[in-house]
């Protein structure tokens, strides 16, 4: 080593919508710490103008990826696990330092989450097999029921930064749905590092859209957004006063009906999911058709 | 067959019982069909032979609000000779001009090329029948020997199918000694189905081409589409003996294109179609494609753009 | 420029990209091994004859030496491994095998003699497909509508037939190794060369040693494979008549058999068809792999009023069929897959002209070299023919006429097969109707020889009986 040491270069944390990295359209932007209150970064704090913008990116895509084939989604859903294998020390860093983990349990929930996305990947294309079927109906029709995404997803990820979130948003794209998800208020860089991985995982743009900032703030416009087909509100915080918030907003979701799927405190993140989490956003649809010459 | 079809002409509920009793054209066994075909590897003196062929089948085309005579001079001295620093390429087809613009087109070409010129309420189609005839009657008196009509999507829709080959029947007796493409508008079609039906109903009203396109809507030609027609064509002459030319036009971009039609051609209707007279193709951008594969296969070195004109 | 002949030049595609080695042991442990024998064969390319390579023919020993390896790594790594875990080894394989699929492309229609057309759209990406669906099923066993705690049988005893080398090890391995068995597999002698280059594709992918093995042979070698006492499971794909031995043999044990068979598929025309499109689907279903296709559409059932017409396009279709060089990219139809096939299929054609049915050919050149027939058509056929009876595994098809729905499906089913059948008609009543009534595994409505990972694949009656494919293919590999 000669002369002085060099300086490394920081990134900037922003929004993931639409498959682009914007800064909040609101300016704004909040202080990340590590566990032990150090200065992270600071993460851009989205707006409820963000979080229209992200529906709107999610309608947008919507047809498009429900439209691949499941044998193509599941392709692109494992890619994000290969992608996501190669950038492995980066996350096990970012959890030991968002949540002053040890190295042994940063790697436990890394593997989690890269073969949850394996997991997932798999069901694209069966789950039709699985949760479908013909319906022996009594008279001459032939009668089938297939399960179609319900469109977009609008999701408050849990507050651990990274499995449960990946929990939650790759079910709903397995299946064709589109996810506008508001990560982690406390932990969001793992958040913005999974929407690089995913920016480079063939994965269209706008099928999950990324948002860092207040739940609280966001949420009530996403779930009172007739444009937001389920409302899933897992991470929503139930603690206290805090209880009120996921009323409200299971109460503005039903205005327009939208699929509400209700907070999961204390979710065990490393148990192998079952099928709930992939049904819950699904529609059955039956067809009918005669059967004669 | 032939008494068959002169029947289907002698009134309106004949006519649509004709069209709608063609055998239907299953959407995802058309598309495999031309997908399958696309994959044909043409090479070397194939590909060659194909270049050359496709370029003297284009119908080099302008027709914007902001064309101009001098627009068009400089189109047709391109279409008369595509490549300047090569003579033997052969020449386009025809220039595809809007009808104040054809004796312009015309005073260039001379007897040399076709002039071909959009008439009859291009592109919409939507006016009266004496305006569209008058149009044509201006085109071909300015010196087009080739008039391209839209057909009345509105009507064929709506199943008045014997207004739309009235229509037809109307404008070919306005052309004279003109010949007559009748474009489908295939991308408002929305079906193969009707795009099959709506060739036929142009055969039976005396059309000398059916062609996709104005060139104006999305998609415009696409393989299976020009697929399709081809079909059609193929079995008209089979039943009435009468030969009826296809172009596809706009969406053209790339030799590669323009190769995966012949093939089509060669494989769908036959050899007889691979020619000028019976095949066309309305583009612009595509020529000077079409040239730089040329001179890559006369050089063996990738060509560039500065090394073709453009018009 | 009025020339009027479009002439394709030759598209070959290269050679180059296959480096096949001059002789090829038994891959057994994860490596390759010498037999104990010293017999070998060779392996040709039935468009030139042309020796591709010399391959060790397993005997008893070596089939022994294959199931040990495979019961070692059954109980000591690949049953008690997590599904999770098995999964990725198998999305590993599905990534390897796209990444090579060219070459492996390239060495199929060698060894085949199948068009690089259909190897390269066609098989390989359905390979690929296959691993990576049975991928993502080894961790969800128990979902999959089979009970709740599905285990593995053990050690699978796999014989592929030489129509798709390739896809019919990954329909046999691909199911096998994400329900938790180990597998023997014994390619076909005339087509053994994939085989040889999936087990590179094993080591590539740190498959542990044991979980695949391959033995090469001929009968025997299969014989041997599918008796040997440490097989809890053979599944075969080929011949009826073999398979019926295979069945006979197993009597009495406790192996698991599944069987994929013969077949005299049906390809029903009805008046309404959308009769480009059915003609295409004629082609596809006899011509697709030079017939070579146990679900082929050998019968073509066409209704009366449309009969001629249909024969008409059928025709001109036919004499746009490209014959020649496997690998040129622009062939249609490749070569016949040996000399003993090509003998088969030549005796019962002619018994199709000495029982008085009427022979048209393709008009095409077909090389002087390898083994080769022009895709023909028998007229006038009934079902008393033996052309309309026998499975001929070749590219012939038998036309005969009905009048009606309901004759159609009489004389669809009057076969002992029933592996297939296609139903060309726009009304979708009538489609579910056939469906409904005929007698074969697989129904195809206005299209034919269609396959996915995710659709069974199996016969009715003497076409063989078990599903290979979607969520009923893992049945065969569990208890």
């Amino acid at each position: 080593m000669s002369g002085s040491e060099r300086v490394e270069v920081r990134k900037t944390y922003k929004l993931y919508v639409g498959g682009a990295f914007p800064r909040s359209e609101s300016g704004r932007s909040y202080v990340v710490s590590d566990s032990r209150g150090r200065f992270l970064a600071n993460a851009a704090q989205a707006s409820r103008k963000d979080g229209r913008d992200a529906v709107v990116a999610a309608r947008k895509a919507q047809p498009g990826w429900a439209g691949r084939t499941p044998y193509n989604r599941g392709q692109v859903l494992y890619r994000a696990a290969e992608v996501m294998e190669d950038r492995r020390e980066q996350f096990v860093e970012q959890l030991r330092a968002a949540e002053g983990v040890g190295q042994r349990k940063a790697d436990t929930f890394v593997d989690a989450v890269i073969d949850r996305w394996v997991w997932y990947a798999g069901w694209a294309d069966k789950v039709a097999q699985v949760l479908g079927g013909a319906n022996p109906v009594a008279g001459p029709y032939f009668n089938l029921s297939v399960p179609e995404p319900t469109g977009v997803v609008a999701v408050v990820a849990p507050a651990g930064p990274l499995l449960g979130l990946v929990s939650v948003v790759a079910p709903a794209i397995a299946t064709g749905n589109t996810v506008v998800v508001i990560a982690s208020q406390p932990h969001p860089l793992p958040a913005v590092t999974l929407g690089e991985v995913l920016a480079t995982s063939d994965l269209p743009g706008g099928v999950v859209n990324i948002l860092t900032g207040s739940a609280a703030e966001i949420a009530p416009w996403l779930a009172s957004h007739r444009d937001v087909d389920a409302l899933d509100l897992t991470g929503v915080d139930v603690d206290g006063d805090a209880g009120e918030l996921a009323r409200d907003l299971e109460a503005a979701a039903a205005e327009t009906l939208t699929r509400v799927r209700r907070p999961e405190p204390g979710a065990d993140w490393l148990a192998t999911p079952g099928l709930d989490r992939l049904s819950w956003t699904l529609e059955t649809k039956t067809v009918w058709h005669p059967i004669g010459i | 067959m032939t008494t068959l079809l002169s029947e289907a002409t002698g009134s309106e509920s004949a006519l649509r019982r004709f069209l709608s009793g063609l055998p239907g054209v299953d959407q995802v066994g058309a598309e495999g069909r031309a997908a399958t075909l696309a994959t044909r590897s043409i090479k070397t003196t194939a590909k060659a032979y194909a270049l050359d062929l496709a370029i003297s089948m284009v119908d080099l085309t302008t027709l914007e609000g902001a064309d101009t005579p001098g627009k068009v001079r400089a189109l047709a001295a391109k279409a008369l000779r595509p490549d300047p620093t090569d003579p033997s390429c052969p020449a386009a087809a025809a220039v595809c001009v809007y009808p104040d613009l054809a004796a312009t087109a015309r005073a260039v070409v001379g007897d040399r090329l076709h002039v071909a010129s959009v008439a009859a309420a291009f592109p919409s189609g939507r006016s009266s029948l004496e305006v569209k005839l008058r149009e044509v009657a201006d085109a071909t008196a300015a010196g087009a020997d080739e008039i391209d009509m839209v057909i009345d999507r509105g009507a064929f829709l709506t199943g008045r199918v014997q207004q739309v080959f009235d229509e037809i029947v109307a404008v070919k007796q306005a052309c004279g000694p003109a010949h007559l493409k009748v474009i489908l508008e295939t991308g408002e079609l929305a079906t193969y189905d009707n795009v099959r039906r709506a060739s036929w109903l142009a055969m039976l009203a005396g059309a000398d081409f059916i062609k996709t396109s104005t060139g104006k809507v999305q998609p415009a030609a696409t393989l299976p589409v020009t697929m399709v027609m081809l079909e059609a064509v193929r079995d008209f002459r089979a039943a009435t003996g009468r030969q009826v030319g296809v172009k596809p036009a706009g969406g053209f971009r790339s030799a590669k294109d323009a190769v995966r039609h012949l093939v089509v051609i060669n494989e769908v209707a036959g050899p007889d179609w691979l020619d000028p007279d019976w095949f066309r193709i309305g583009a612009s951008s595509l020529l000077n494609d079409l040239l730089l594969q040329r001179q890559k296969m006369a050089t063996g070195a990738y060509s560039g753009p500065d090394y073709v004109s453009l018009d | 420029m009025t020339g009027k002949t479009f002439e394709y030049a030759p598209a070959p595609e290269s050679r180059a990209v296959v480096d096949l080695a001059s002789s090829y042991g038994l891959f057994i442990g994860g490596e390759f091994t010498a037999g104990a024998g010293s017999a070998t064969f060779k392996t040709i390319n039935p468009a030139t004859e042309e020796v591709l390579a010399e391959v060790t023919e397993a005997g008893e020993a070596d089939v022994d030496r294959a199931v040990a390896a495979a019961r070692r790594a059954y109980e000591r790594v690949w049953g008690p491994m997590p599904g999770r875990e098995r999964a990725k080894y198998l999305f590993r394989i599905a990534r390897i095998v796209q990444e090579r699929s060219r070459e492996l492309a390239v060495a199929e229609s060698l060894d085949n003699g199948k068009p690089i057309r259909e190897s390269r759209d066609g098989d390989l990406p359905l390979v690929a497909a296959w691993f990576f669906y049975y991928a993502g099923w080894a961790d969800k066993l128990e979902h999959a509508g089979l009970g709740t705690e599905p285990r593995a049988l053990g050690v699978a005893g796999q014989v592929i037939p030489w129509n798709f080398p390739l896809m019919m090890l990954a329909w046999k391995i691909a199911p096998a190794l994400a329900t938790g068995n180990t597998v023997v597999l014994k390619p076909a002698e005339t087509t053994p060369l994939t085989a040889l280059l999936f087990a590179e594709i094993c080591q590539q992918a740190d498959l542990p040693a044991g979980v695949v093995n391959i033995v090469t042979g001929a009968g025997p070698t299969g014989q041997a494979l599918v008796t040997h006492a440490g097989v809890d499971k053979v599944a075969f794909t080929g011949s009826t008549a073999v398979g019926r031995g295979i069945a006979r043999s197993l009597a009495g044990t406790d192996k698991r058999l599944t069987l994929e068979l013969g077949g005299k598929a049906a390809n029903v025309v009805f008046d309404d068809a959308p009769l480009d499109q059915a003609v295409e689907g004629i082609v596809n279903g006899i011509f697709f792999n030079q017939g070579h296709v146990c679900c082929a559409g050998s019968r073509l059932l066409v209704q009366e009023s449309v009969a001629d017409e249909v024969l008409e396009r059928l025709k001109a279709r036919m004499t746009t069929l490209r014959v020649g060089d496997p690998l040129d990219k622009n062939t249609d139809v490749g070569a016949i897959n040996s000399a003993a096939q090509l003998a088969r299929i030549r005796t019962l054609s002619d018994t199709g002209d000495a029982e008085g049915a009427e022979r048209w050919s393709a008009p095409c050149t077909l090389p002087d070299h390898g083994f080769w027939f022009a895709p023909t058509i028998f007229t006038g056929v009934t079902q008393a023919h033996r052309i309309a009876r026998e499975e001929i595994f070749g590219p012939v098809l038998s036309v005969l006429t009905f009048r009606t729905p309901a004759e159609a499906v009489a004389k669809a089913n009057n076969t002992p097969y029933g592996l297939s059948a296609g139903v060309w008609t726009e009304k979708g009543s009538r489609i579910l109707w056939m469906a409904e009534q005929l007698r074969a595994g697989v129904v195809w409505a206005n299209t034919f020889n269609k396959f996915d990972p995710a659709s069974p694949f199996g016969g009715y009656k003497e076409s063989g009986y078990g599903r290979e494919g979607g969520r009923h293919g893992l049945a065969g590999y569990l208890r």
